[in-house]
């Protein structure tokens, strides 16, 4: 049985706070789930996903996040408790069901989980995800830990249930990547039989419609606002004449610095777990017991603005600080020594911090970059794609997407230009190719990517006659989060027998591509002949690259090749190294190229470009 | 308790992670208070992981530059770009073992020397202990047990509230069956190596 399925009430047990939301969805009795992989939210799927081959509760990887929520819709207006999970720039994919949903409502009950991502540790960008409360009049759910992460999930529940509406539970990185003991409870039963009734004038939005339902958001946004003044999530701790307001993992810092700096008797904190709508009396019932408030919040001042028009309203006049010179920043994350070093400064206590040691004479240390794996197939299709451009000596602007591949454009690959969101490799080539008359552009896209958002973009390119090649790596899985399953993916392979296969090669000859090339980028030659036959292509032509994911066919047992070594009759050309830079290689103490052989797959793409055939396979012992 | 911070600094693929799982059940088992929380997103692809792991009262479930009461490093180069999170009174225990990142096969940098790079770590941090634990992790039995060789060293270095024995049954309860006893016997080995 999976372990977040156990009953034992009240036992302790050490999560992710991903684990302890995908927990929190089976205590609140979750009977429906859909999600776009991406992170930091990945485990919170992936952990449903196993669940439900083990329970009736359905769960799906869908092929975007708008594609989830539209799903989700329909599975939270048949009455269903239904869960919907996606990484920050996911909910811009979803924003569009996302607005007008709120107005719809729902009759069962939905919780919309937007994993933010300050610093972008793996994301794009970091923009605040609370804005969505704002735009669309959602209620906004904020865990600070990982245990109120399992335990405000099931309140979203019980909240969308009372409002039928959507809740949008917004977690960040540190939260969904911190770990703790948490404590379980019991698990109520899952409702897995839906019903609809039919009801045009709520569930249709034509204009006329809308209108009503606007001014019923807007009632429903009024009575949330009373459910926030009365939450046990806003909640106040300590006393004097100072105060704090703050939300998410912020909190946690706060806490310890006030603890700290040994000050609980001169500072009292808001903590605000339901923020939006903001507990506006609450808010202002704080201030005005203050001499001088500090909002502590990541990313923007989302808080800090509404807060300074609560006291507007109420006539409170006292100093409200939270971004500016020597307070909080807008870009990254916070940390527990800033916000120590900022309440000490901000309220005059005195604090020195930790002196930290001196770098000055630490040479410069060699980077380690993340780096695309050994024997990985997208090395071979990017030398591949330089040679054949090389041979026809033509300059290529190279947009690229989301994944593993985007590593690729690191040196000596040098295969990425450009790169704004999923699926914006085709259509960026669209407007590249356009705009620079007689300029080769080339577009990498992986599988999953392609299915998320490609098809449409290549749709749009053969529709208005672009020219470019477009490259889609299909390694099998979705490889950079995780090796979440996708359209593409051949899911027999994992015991499952459910799914249906969607094939790339007959999507792309079906949207009219003319120019189709299907490649083994393991076969240089071959491989490098059929890029060039595209790149002269007038027009649209595609080129799929197919090979398994070299972790992925790890992970289901797949024969490893024999490794490969380098013989004495290397002339130490180096291409191998200048040119693939595989992590297989490495240079002994002679000063001698190597091939680790535990990390080397057999791939053979650096045996085909050596000059003197000194790459070769270990003999059988 | 006094809040402890340790920070765990391995490359992607060295099993901090998993050593991180262990230290945290461990600390469970000793009535230790702990939240940890790690950096992984590209750890498959050789990448750096970072662990914070908070033992205490202390609620964040990260450390900020300089606040590091223990550093245990699995790679020395890595050992020494964590520095910043130490200050003068941290303890810093360490693999001397080096794993060069590509970047130094493909000419983009120069792997430091050994030598220096304790020699650097001693004068700015109160304790070193600084051991090859690859080869205890071979000794025992498998170069992947590297993680818990530097647990037991951990263990002997005697900072945390953490008895002995509740390591080893952390280790039982989140190793696989077949690897239970390279692993007890890479803790020993990691125990008595320093």
């Amino acid at each position: 049985m999976h372990p977040l399925l156990q009953e034992n009430p009240d036992k302790k047990i050490l999560v992710l706070g991903n684990e302890a939301i995908a927990r929190g969805a089976i205590e609140a009795g979750v009977s429906f789930a859909t999600t776009y992989p991406g992170t930091p939210s990945s485990e919170i799927s992936e952990n449903l996903f196993k669940i439900s081959h083990q329970t009736d509760l359905y769960f799906e990887y869908s092929v975007n996040e708008k594609v989830a929520l539209e799903v989700a819709a329909g599975a939270a207006n048949s009455g269903l408790k239904t869960l919907c999970i996606m990484k920050h720039v996911g909910l811009n994919v979803a924003a569009d069901p996302l607005m007008t949903l709120a107005y719809v409502g729902v009759s069962g009950s939905l919780v919309i989980i937007t994993a933010d991502d300050p610093f972008m540790f793996s994301s794009q960008n970091e923009q605040d995800n609370r804005f969505y409360g704002k735009l669309s009049g959602l209620p906004v759910i904020e865990p600070s830990s990982v245990q109120e992460a399992k335990d405000m999930l099931i309140y979203a529940f019980e909240l969308s249930e009372k409002l039928k509406e959507p809740v949008i539970f917004r977690t960040t990185t540190r939260i969904n990547h911190s770990s703790a003991f948490i404590t379980l409870g019991g698990i109520k039963e899952r409702k897995t039989k839906g019903n609809f009734k039919k009801d045009p004038l709520r569930y249709v939005t034509v204009p006329a419609v809308s209108r009503n339902l606007h001014l019923k958001l807007l009632k429903k946004i009024e009575e949330a606002e009373i459910i926030s003044e009365n939450c046990e999530y806003n909640f106040q701790k300590g006393k004097g004449e100072l105060g704090i307001i703050t939300s998410g993992v912020s909190f946690l810092y706060a806490s310890d610095a006030v603890e700290e700096l040994n000050i609980a008797d001169k500072v009292k904190t808001l903590k605000i777990g339901f923020s939006n709508p903001l507990p506006q009396k609450k808010i202002q019932d704080f201030l005005k017991g203050c001499k001088k408030a500090l909002i502590i919040e990541e990313g923007e001042p989302v808080l800090e603005t509404y807060v300074k028009a609560c006291a507007q309203q109420a006539g409170i006049t006292i100093p409200i600080n939270g971004k500016g010179k020597n307070l909080f920043n807008l870009h990254f994350e916070l940390d527990p020594e800033t916000v120590k070093e900022v309440i000490s400064s901000y309220f005059g206590f005195d604090y020195a911090p930790k002196s930290k040691p001196d770098a000055s004479n630490i040479p410069e240390l060699p980077m380690r970059p993340p780096n695309l794996c050994s024997g990985c197939s997208h090395r071979a299709t990017f030398y591949e794609m330089k040679k054949a451009a090389q041979s026809l000596d033509i300059d290529v602007i190279y947009p690229t997407d989301i994944g593993c591949y985007t590593l690729g454009f690191m040196p000596p690959l040098n295969m990425g230009d450009f790169l704004i969101c999923m699926g914006s490799s085709v259509s960026s080539s669209c407007g590249f190719s356009k705009a620079i008359p007689g300029k080769k552009v080339v577009g990498y896209i992986g599988d999953s990517t392609f299915f998320h958002s490609g098809i449409t973009g290549l749709i749009n390119a053969v529709f208005n006659n672009h020219n470019f090649t477009l490259v889609i790596l299909d390694n099998g899985t979705t490889a950079m989060t995780g090796h979440q399953p996708n359209p593409g993916v051949n899911m027999k392979e994992l015991g499952l027998e459910q799914y249906q296969q969607v094939s790339i090669e007959n999507i792309v000859k079906a949207v009219g591509v003319k120019h189709v090339a299907v490649i083994k980028p393991k076969k240089v030659k071959k491989s490098i002949e059929a890029i060039k036959e595209a790149l002269s292509y007038k027009g649209v032509s595609v080129i799929i690259a197919q090979e398994l994911c070299v972790l992925y066919a790890k992970a289901l047992k797949m024969p490893k090749g024999r490794p490969f070594y380098v013989a004495d009759k290397c002339k130490d050309h180096r291409d191998c190294i200048n040119e693939v830079a595989c992590p297989s290689f490495y240079i002994d103490e002679t000063n001698k190229v190597k091939i680790n052989a535990d990390t080397c797959i057999g791939c053979a793409l650096c045996a085909q470009i050596c000059s003197e055939n000194a790459i070769l396979p270990v003999p059988k012992s | 308790m006094k809040t402890k911070r340790l920070i765990m600094v391995a490359v992607g693929g060295q099993g901090n992670l998993l050593a991180s799982k262990i230290l945290g059940e461990a600390a469970l088992l000793s009535d230790v208070p702990v939240r940890m929380s790690e950096i992984h997103g590209m750890a498959q692809r050789g990448g750096v992981v970072e662990s914070a792991i908070v033992l205490g009262a202390a609620q964040s479930p990260i450390i900020s530059d300089g606040s590091a009461d223990i550093l245990l490093g699995f790679e020395p180069s890595e050992t020494l770009r964590a520095i910043n999170k130490c200050n003068s009174n941290t303890y810093v225990i360490t693999n001397l073992a080096p794993l060069p990142p590509f970047t130094v096969t493909i000419g983009k940098g120069k792997y430091p020397d050994i030598n220096l790079i304790q020699k650097l770590i001693k004068e700015k941090v109160k304790n070193l202990i600084a051991f090859d634990a690859l080869d205890a992790a071979k000794q025992a039995g498998n170069p992947m047990a590297l993680n818990i060789v530097l647990l037991g060293a951990l263990s002997r270095a005697d900072i945390l509230p953490i008895p002995k024995k509740n390591y080893k049954t952390a280790i039982k309860s989140r190793v696989k069956e077949n690897f239970i006893d390279i692993n007890l016997k890479a803790f020993e080995l990691g125990f008595n190596a320093i």
